[in-house]
């Protein structure tokens, strides 16, 4: 088991050098597109700052404990995205049959989806998200201590399982649509957008399905309360490490999905 | 001109064809939309004193800005433009008695008015049922209306003469990624796509009106939702024209610049 899994991380890493390798053949062009990933998440920060130079809080939350919520969430999709965002590309594989190759080989599949494009240049985002992070961190005036630290760290787990989960169920829905959804957008990219406030901001109902039907809420409402000492009950440290079982019916559905793979394309 | 207007119709009748992604964008849409007058339906609701618009002139503002979004979105240009740069297949149209700036303008205005015009309707029609406060408001007169439909098309003729610049560029560049995305970015937050730009601080905001971004989706949608005045609206539309003037007058003289030194690529 071990020894499978070593192996699979060093036939990930075989994949990332390919991608990397690649990529730089084309440096202009991938730093510059990397800068232009960098400045895009940007905007939305710089949308939160004129917000607050307006308002002075929105559902009791202010401008720094907004920031810490939106630095969180950037963090977490920009991790799940390094990793799990080749399936964007899998309607194509899907489309024009190049899924049937993954499945002659003897090795995972999910593996191989991820490590047949990795988007080198989303680095411009990731490093965006964790300047943002160190900037949220640092002035979100939270008194850090041990459980709280706890709390982030559990948080950065438990939204990278949500997010990859995302993106491994828009892949499986193309077995049955043959074309990406754009809807699935609104899960990924608007929970990254949206997640910049407190859940709670978008009601009651909108919590309820963030907290039972995909857990954002519990890695982003419930552990902030707990850090921003709004709510001190500790089981909190440990609400977003539940979200890491949202992973389980993604899967799921992926199987279900290769198990009734008809080939397409020629 | 008869021979733009005929590209004008050509891409006009080849975008009404997808209609399967207009439908999902507009689900998509919605979901934006519902979202972001949530987020401003709690700003409303913290401190409505701070508020700068109306809570439904917000909300009218952010259905127009939904409807209308194949209008003004930069981050939505032509693939086939860039493809034919970097393939080299210019070579071809560079070929043909047109200008290629007075080509790729017609098609890129008639690519954005048949997709809006596949999204508009469904979204405003039923967003003009919702309930408060996410229903969107009649037109503050029938003037205003008149203003409204003016500007829109002058706003949506200034999106495509900026974005024009942009597959200029790619002449000199080769490689559109980094540019587009820079110049996308760039847009969205001046052109009060992120936030509208009356919710800028006050000074900020004096000069945002000037540049090139204000006169693009800011207009029309503003003078929709009545949050604008007389004077205010006057100096909108001459700045419209003005920068209208200004960037197809440079962006054409670029575009002469290009195709002389044009580098086909591939083979």
């Amino acid at each position: 088991m071990l020894l499978k899994l070593k192996d699979a991380v060093r036939l990930y890493g075989h994949y990332l050098s390919i991608n990397i390798r690649s990529a730089m053949q084309y440096k202009t062009s991938f730093f510059l597109t990397a800068l232009g990933q960098f400045l895009v998440s940007f905007n939305v920060f710089l949308g939160i700052y004129f917000m607050f130079r307006r308002f002075s809080a929105v559902e009791g939350f202010t401008y720094s404990e907004v920031l810490l919520c939106f630095s969180v969430v950037l963090l977490e999709f920009s991790m799940a995205e390094m990793f799990a965002r080749g399936f964007d590309l899998f309607p194509e594989m899907v489309r024009t049959g190049s899924f049937d190759q993954v499945l002659v080989r003897p090795r995972n599949e999910i593996l191989q989806v991820l490590g047949s494009k990795f988007e080198i240049t989303r680095i411009g985002r990731m490093l965006q998200a964790v300047v943002m992070f160190w900037y949220g961190v640092s002035h979100s005036g939270v008194d850090w201590n041990f459980p709280k630290i706890a709390t982030v760290i559990f948080m950065l787990i438990g939204g990278c399982a949500v997010f990859s989960g995302l993106f491994l169920i828009y892949a499986a829905l193309c077995f049955f649509t043959l074309e990406g959804l754009e809807f699935m957008n609104v899960l990924t990219d608007g929970a990254r957008e949206y997640g910049r406030y407190p859940v709670s901001i978008y009601g009651k109902k909108m919590l309820l399905v963030t907290t039972f039907l995909i857990p954002y809420a519990l890695v982003q409402y419930y552990p902030l309360l707990y850090l921003l000492e709004k709510d001190s009950r500790p089981f909190l440290i440990f609400v977003p490490l539940l979200a890491v079982w949202f992973l389980l019916p993604s899967y799921a559905l992926w199987r279900f999905g290769v198990r009734h793979y008809q080939s397409s394309g020629s | 001109m008869k021979k733009y207007l005929s590209f004008f119709r050509l891409r006009f009748t080849m975008g009404l064809q997808y209609r399967t992604a207009a439908l999902a964008g507009m689900v998509t849409q919605f979901a934006w939309g519902f979202l972001e007058i949530m987020v401003f339906q709690a700003f409303y609701q913290a401190q409505a004193e701070a508020f700068p618009m109306t809570m439904s002139a917000t909300a009218s503002y952010v259905w127009m800005q939904q409807a209308f979004l194949a209008l003004f979105a930069t981050w939505m240009m032509e693939n086939d433009i860039f493809d034919t740069i970097v393939s080299g297949n210019i070579s071809y149209s560079l070929c043909r008695p047109v200008r290629i700036y007075n080509m790729w303008f017609s098609q890129s205005t008639a690519t954005r008015v048949a997709r809006a015009v596949l999204r508009c309707f469904p979204i405003l029609i039923v967003a003009a049922f919702l309930p408060e406060p996410y229903r969107i408001a009649k037109p503050a007169s029938a003037w205003h209306f008149g203003l409204f439909l003016i500007t829109l098309i002058l706003g949506l003729l200034v999106t495509v003469a900026f974005s024009m610049l942009i597959y200029v560029f790619t002449f000199f560049t080769v490689s559109p990624q980094g540019v587009r995305i820079v110049f996308t970015s760039m847009v969205d937050f001046f052109a009060g796509a992120i936030i509208p730009l009356p919710f800028f601080p006050a000074d900020w905001q004096r000069v945002l009106e000037l540049l090139p971004f204000a006169s693009m989706q800011n207009v029309p949608l503003r003078i929709y939702s009545g949050s604008m005045s007389g004077a205010e609206m006057k100096k909108a539309v001459v700045l419209q024209l003005v920068w209208l003037v200004v960037l197809v007058t440079f962006g054409s003289w670029l575009g002469r610049m290009a195709e002389k030194k044009v580098t086909i690529q591939g083979g």
